[in-house]
């Protein structure tokens, strides 16, 4: 047992923070570090940067174009991205459909999709959540009907993020209605948002930003070969999807980069003329947070260690523990940051706003942008499996009951 | 990073855990044995923090962790944590070499219990606050107040005596370490269970007097030594914490699996897996703190290996209370009876979170630091 990081591992952090350092543009940071989304612009920008220096798929295996690194170095790499902050590789495409098509896609679609989700020309929105079906997933109605070489596609897929930029979107569809259980008869179809029949309604969310749509799907043509994996066995795929989606979803890397800042702007930040962050009652949240998320920080690396052991393509179901505590902790920093911002809290904007679009402030911006952050926040411990769904899987899963 | 074991360190892990549940076999009667305690001898695990040199097999926090938390599993109520985790803490960081090597001998084989008696009546859990005394005189030493809560009290024969030889109450400077023989004239103990059923004692000393050489460490500067080996102490009471912790999750879990009400194991209602799966978060997280602090506990930067320690210790005393507590509730009746053997490991867990600083008092030193030290390097 060696809980400390190689000296090799080491400097492989030192690698990765020196490049993003070097060849993120600053606009994209400043806007992320004020607590701004990064645009559609600057999240393909970014991903071409590093894609180009072969880093944009990095958990991929390496003939598909990953990097072969170890679980650690990969821990590492996501680590200083979230911590930079830098944005994030679109999660629809390298994170879910990507290894979905690597695990079940035919050598075609490996081909054709691939190398266009690494270079984000393909932009990718996830075709899971029905009005009808949220945790029950199993439920989903839209319906797929085989016509020769094609299937016809109906139904509505809604909560679905950032399909206004997408240029394809992944699906459940169930292909057949007959099937016994509600898992099976269910395919996972890829879908061109340009084919005639999809359309998009937008849903403001309560923060007021435009993150998420409902996606109609009327008499869609989407031609055979768009099927991933086996016919009414496309559970199997959207199973593997969700059980990688609860690693990344803990983002400790940016809670950490999110704390750290509140840390600087509680110092700044006085009231009855001491810092904030001398405030006992207040720090003393600040140091439970941060003891969390360090138990949490290294629970992940030990599921991460066990995974390596345990072979690949094996998620621990101890990862949803990450998941539960992951988003508790991005929520209470944004309410910890609500808190420092006082009554100025309620001078909130738009997430979307662009940065400093408020010369003339009423509040800086940090304060302008806690209350929609605070209230966006509010979707991570819905989104991937509520936490309620995880606390099943734990209890059903590890603990046998 | 690796977090796996070495063999070396698996056939340890075997062994001790099959010495405590064969102590566990042992029904009522005493808390602790000297028998099996000669067993530990033999086993090496008294000798495991000594370095080689002075007859130890030269382990370290690894080693410690993986014997407390079998401990913790078993109930192990033998004075392992006063005697070799905190003696011998003492013994490395503090003693010179004759007495280093004449005592390490001693407790590696069996001969020697050893405690700290350092809390006072008042003191809560400031480490800084003695009030015993300390007087120099031309001999030595004589010692004048009485110590409080100490562990295994009763029997050691060996105590390590905080006393002030300089400065007021409260002040960090001016405390000093001795070694008193426990049968020493002028010491009187008085016995009792705590409330976890470890034997303990109030020592009071009246005017004893030791020798010069009695003093572990330089005279006044004993505090940095006695937070040394409270850090020591609250990794390894950490593991111990895990253990328990995980035992009472098991015992929980299979009882949720065999007992039936309305028709069906109470395992079926959600309400009851969301609880349980509350307490295995709780127990993970718990674990990674463990294993933190038994990383941290040997970092060379003091203000960073303090504030490592009290966030294990933060969050063991949480979630070892929240386990301890879901896990009567869960068993309901059963739970609440002497007889049932998960009261036993309540106890014990809720003796832990009172040991050495409780979880609002390491909260506060978190804050106080500022945190923690961001990266694992």
């Amino acid at each position: 047992m060696d809980l400390r990081f190689t000296p090799e591992e080491q400097e492989f952090r030192q690698e990765v923070r020196s490049f993003i350092a070097a060849n993120l543009d600053k606009e994209t940071h400043a806007a992320m570090v004020a607590g701004h989304r990064p645009s559609k612009e600057q999240i393909v920008a970014w991903q071409r940067i590093l894609n180009k220096k072969g880093w944009a798929t990095v958990d991929w295996p390496a003939e598909f174009g990953g990097t072969g690194w170890s679980i650690i170095k990969r821990h590492i790499f996501r680590e200083e991205v979230q911590a930079h902050p830098a944005p994030e590789p679109l999660a629809f495409g390298v994170y879910m459909v990507g290894p979905v098509i690597i695990t079940f896609g035919t050598q075609e679609q490996k081909k054709k999709f691939l190398p266009r989700i690494a270079n984000l020309d393909d932009w990718w929105c996830q075709g899971f959540s029905e009005p009808g079906s949220g945790s029950d997933l199993a439920s989903l109605k839209t319906a797929a009907r085989r016509d020769g070489d094609q299937y016809i596609v109906n139904g509505q897929k809604t909560w679905t993020t950032y399909a206004q930029y997408a240029d394809w979107i992944f699906c459940l569809v169930r292909t057949d209605p007959q099937a016994g259980k509600p898992q099976e008869g269910i395919s996972f179809l890829l879908i061109d948002m340009k084919s005639p029949g999809v359309t998009l309604r937008p849903i403001v969310t309560v923060d007021g930003g435009r993150e998420i749509n409902e996606v109609f799907l009327d008499d869609v043509k989407v031609p055979v070969e768009n099927l991933v994996g086996v016919e009414n066995r496309g559970w199997d795929c959207a199973k593997f999807l969700l059980s990688n989606e609860r690693v990344n979803t803990a983002r400790i890397g940016a809670t950490k980069e999110r704390l750290r800042r509140l840390k600087r702007l509680a110092s700044e930040v006085t009231e009855s003329g001491r810092p904030l962050i001398e405030d006992q009652g207040f720090a003393d949240k600040l140091a439970d947070l941060e003891i969390e998320l360090k138990a949490l920080e290294i629970t992940q690396l030990r599921v991460l260690a066990n995974e390596h052991k345990n072979g690949k393509g094996k998620p621990d179901p101890a990862s949803s523990v990450l998941k539960l505590r992951g988003t508790e902790l991005q929520q209470r920093i944004t309410e910890l940051t609500l808190q420092a911002a006082g009554p100025h809290g309620l001078v909130g904007e738009n997430l979307d706003a662009p940065l400093g679009h408020n010369e003339d402030e009423i509040a800086p911006e940090w304060m302008r942008l806690a209350a929609p952050t605070y209230f966006n926040t509010r979707k991570v411990t819905i989104y991937g499996g509520s936490n309620e769904i995880q606390r099943n899987i734990i209890a059903k899963q590890i603990l046998g009951l | 990073m690796d977090f796996d074991l070495s063999d070396e360190q698996r056939l340890l892990r075997d062994n001790v855990e099959r010495l405590a549940a064969a102590a566990e076999a042992a029904p009522s009667g005493p808390a602790w044995s000297r028998e099996r305690w000669k067993q530990f001898a033999e086993l090496g695990l008294l000798a495991l923090p000594f370095a080689e040199e002075d007859g130890g097999l030269g382990w370290g926090a690894v080693e410690t962790m993986i014997v407390m938390e079998a401990f913790g599993k078993g109930l192990v109520r033998e004075p392992y944590l006063s005697t070799v985790v905190i003696g011998g803490g003492l013994l490395r960081h503090g003693c010179g070499n004759a007495m280093r090597k004449e005592l390490a001998g001693r407790i590696a084989s069996g001969e020697l219990v050893a405690t700290l008696a350092h809390v006072e009546r008042e003191a809560r859990h400031e480490l800084a606050d003695v009030a015993l005394s300390a007087r120099a005189t031309d001999e030595g030493f004589v010692l004048d107040g009485v110590k409080s809560v100490v562990p295994h009290g009763d029997q050691a024969e060996l105590l390590f005596v905080s006393a002030r030889t300089a400065g007021g109450r409260h002040e960090r400077d001016g405390i000093s370490l001795f070694r008193v023989d426990a049968n020493a004239k002028g010491v009187t103990r008085r016995a009792y269970a705590l409330a976890d059923g470890t034997p303990g004692a109030e020592i009071r000393l009246d005017n004893v007097v030791v020798p010069a050489d009695a003093l572990v460490g330089g005279a006044g500067k004993g505090l940095a030594l006695i937070e040394r080996v409270t850090q020591e102490a609250i990794a390894a009471l950490c593991a111990e914490a895990v253990g328990v912790m995980s035992a009472m999750g098991d015992m929980t879990v299979a009882y949720l699996k065999t007992r039936k009400q309305f028709g069906r194991p109470i395992g079926a209602f959600q309400a009851l897996q969301h609880r349980a799966a509350d307490m295995f978060i709780a127990l993970e997280q718990a674990r990674s703190m463990a294993v933190y602090a038994t990383m941290m506990v040997g970092e060379s930067d003091p203000a960073v290996r303090s504030a490592a320690i009290s966030a294990a210790k933060v969050t063991v005393g949480r979630n070892g209370g929240f386990i301890g507590e879901q896990a009567v509730q869960l068993h309901g009746g059963i739970g609440m009876t002497m007889e049932y053997r998960l009261g036993a490991y309540f106890k014990r867990m809720t003796a832990i979170n009172l040991m050495f600083g409780d979880a609002d008092h390491h909260l506060r030193k978190v804050a106080k630091a500022g945190g923690l030290e961001q990266n694992i390097t």
